[in-house]
C-alpha cells in the first residue's frame, strides 16, 4: 500500500508547446493550479494566453508536453474527452450561447443531455444559477433579445450549471460594452470567493487585483512572471512586464 | 373541362400515386441526405469520403439513368425484387437525398464555429452537438434551399411514368390511347402541379417567420 497522494493540482500543464504552423505560440509552458486558487493571466495580445486557456480542455490540442486536469491526463477526442470536459466550466469572449434555444434551454442543455440529470431537478438549479447571475427573468428570451452583459452572464450560468471542478475564463469582458463589463466581473468575483478553480484570461486589472490569487504574465508564448497580484503591478521583475504595465496604468 | 370530367378516376388516381410517391421520397431523402451531411463533416475520414462519392455519383447522373438502373440492372443481383411504385421511390430517394446532404451541409458551414466549440466544452460528444446544436441552427438556415429542393422533387416524380409507374406524368399516355385531348389533359395536369405547390410554399413562409425570432 502506497501512502494517499496528496490533493493533485486542479490544473498541470508540463513541457507543454504548440505550434500554429511555424509559429511557436507556446512555449514549454510549466503551469499547475492548485485546487480552489484564482489566476490570472494577463499579456500582450498575441501572446498565448488565450491559447493557453483553450488546450486546458483541448479545444486546442498540443504538439508536446503534458496537461492534467484534477490528476487526470487529457484524453483524444472522443467520450473520454467529452467526460473530462464536462468537468471544466468555459466561458467564451463572443458569449456562444446556443442561438436557438431560450436563455433557460441554454443553460438545461448540457445537465439533461451529458449529465443525464432528470428535468425538474435541473430547471430547479437553472433557475437558482439564473437568480444568482441575475437574469433569472430573462430565462424565457432569447440570446439575441439580451444585451452582452446578460449574455455573458446567462453564458457563465451555462458553465455552472455542469457543477464543474474548474473554470476557465477566455477574456470574458473584452466583447462588451464599457458600462456592462462590470455586472460580468462581479459575478466573476463571487465565483472566486466561494472558492471556485479559476483561470481567466484577461486585460481587466481591477479585478486582478481584486479577486487573483496568482497572475501569471505571458509574453511571446512563455510565462515570463508569476507572482502575487500586489508583486506583478506593485514590483514587476521583467522588463516585458514593466512595459506593458507602463503602457496601461498610464492612462 | 370534359377531359376532366370523363376521365376524373384517372386523375384521382394518377395524382394519388404522384403524392405517394411524393411523401414517402420526401420523408426518406431529408432522412438520408441529413445523415449524409453528418458523415461529410464527421471528423472521421473514412465517412466523409463515403458520402462525398455517394454525393458526387448521384448528383452527377441524370434521374432518369438512376431509374433504369433499378428498373433494369438491379433486379439482376436478384437481392429484393421490387414493384414499379416502390422501385421509383427508391430512386427519387436516392437521388434527391444527394441534393439534400448539400443544402444541410451548406447550413451547417453557416453556424458560427463558436457553437460547436460551446458544446464541445460542455462536454456534448460529436453526435450530441450535431443533434441539439448545429442541425437545429442549419435547417433554420436552409429552409427556402430546401424547399426547392422538395418542390424539384415533386416535378421529378413524373419520371416515373417512363417505367410503369401510373402516376401524374402517365396521365397523357392514358388519354391518347382513350383517344381524349391530350393537350387538354396537360393543361389540367399542369394546373394541378402548380397546385400542389402551394401548400409547400406556404410551408416554407410559416417556417421562415417563426424561425426569423431566433436568429
Amino acid at each position: 500500500m502506497t501512502a494517499p497522494n496528496p490533493a493533485p493540482p486542479m490544473i498541470k500543464m508540463a513541457g507543454v508547446d504548440k505550434f500554429f504552423g511555424p509559429l511557436h505560440v507556446l512555449k514549454n509552458v510549466n503551469l499547475e493550479v492548485p485546487k480552489g486558487q484564482v489566476v490570472v493571466v494577463l499579456g500582450p495580445s498575441g501572446s498565448g494566453k488565450s491559447t493557453l486557456c483553450r488546450t486546458i480542455n483541448r479545444l486546442e490540442p498540443i504538439n508536446s508536453g503534458t496537461i492534467e486536469v484534477d490528476g487526470q491526463p487529457l484524453p483524444a477526442e472522443g467520450k473520454e474527452l467529452a467526460r473530462l470536459r464536462a468537468d471544466v466550466g468555459m466561458v467564451f469572449q463572443s458569449f456562444n450561447l446556443f442561438a436557438h434555444k431560450s436563455i433557460v434551454d441554454n443553460v438545461l442543455l448540457a445537465p439533461t443531455k451529458v449529465r443525464k440529470v432528470p428535468s425538474n431537478e435541473a430547471l430547479e438549479h437553472a433557475t437558482e444559477l439564473l437568480e444568482r447571475v441575475g437574469i433569472a427573468n430573462q430565462a424565457e428570451k432569447f440570446p439575441a433579445q439580451l444585451s452582452g452583459g446578460q449574455q455573458q452572464r446567462a453564458a457563465i450560468a451555462r458553465a455552472l450549471a455542469m457543477r464543474p471542478k474548474v473554470m476557465l475564463f477566455d477574456e470574458p469582458t473584452s466583447a462588451l460594452d464599457p458600462e456592462m463589463v462590470q455586472e460580468v466581473l462581479d459575478v466573476m468575483t463571487t465565483l472566486a470567493k466561494e472558492g471556485m478553480t479559476m483561470l481567466v484570461v484577461t486585460h481587466e486589472m481591477g479585478f486582478a487585483r481584486k479577486a487573483a490569487d496568482r497572475v501569471i504574465f505571458m509574453a511571446d508564448g512563455e510565462i515570463v512572471e508569476d507572482s502575487t497580484p500586489t508583486e506583478f503591478f506593485s514590483a514587476p521583475k521583467s522588463n516585458r512586464a514593466k512595459d506593458f504595465l507602463g503602457k496601461i496604468l498610464t492612462h | 373541362m370534359s377531359v376532366l370530367t370523363n376521365f376524373s378516376s384517372l386523375f384521382l388516381s394518377a395524382f394519388g400515386t404522384t403524392l405517394k410517391l411524393f411523401a414517402f421520397s420526401a420523408v426518406g431523402s431529408l432522412i438520408l441526405g441529413t445523415f449524409l451531411a453528418m458523415l461529410r463533416v464527421s471528423p472521421v475520414p473514412v465517412f466523409r469520403a463515403a458520402a462525398t462519392t455517394y454525393v458526387g455519383m448521384l448528383r452527377n447522373t441524370p434521374l432518369t439513368l438512376v431509374f433504369f438502373f433499378f428498373t433494369f440492372a438491379y433486379p439482376l443481383l436478384k437481392i429484393l425484387k421490387l414493384d414499379p411504385d416502390p422501385t421509383a421511390i427508391v430512386a427519387l430517394t436516392l437521388y434527391t437525398s444527394a441534393f439534400v446532404c448539400e443544402v444541410v451541409r451548406s447550413g451547417i458551414n453557416t453556424v458560427p464555429v463558436g457553437q460547436a466549440e460551446a458544446s464541445r466544452a460542455l462536454g456534448l460528444t460529436f453526435s450530441q452537438m450535431l443533434a441539439s446544436v448545429v442541425l437545429p441552427q442549419a435547417l433554420r438556415a436552409v429552409v427556402p434551399p430546401l424547399v426547392s429542393t422538395m418542390i424539384a422533387l415533386l416535378k421529378n416524380t413524373t419520371v416515373a411514368a417512363g417505367f410503369s409507374v401510373q402516376d401524374a406524368g402517365s396521365i397523357s399516355y392514358s388519354l391518347s390511347e382513350a383517344g381524349a385531348d391530350t393537350l387538354v389533359g396537360l393543361g389540367w395536369v399542369a394546373f394541378f402541379f402548380v397546385l400542389l405547390v402551394i401548400p409547400l410554399t406556404l410551408l416554407q413562409r410559416s417556417l421562415e417567420k417563426r424561425w426569423s425570432v431566433a436568429r
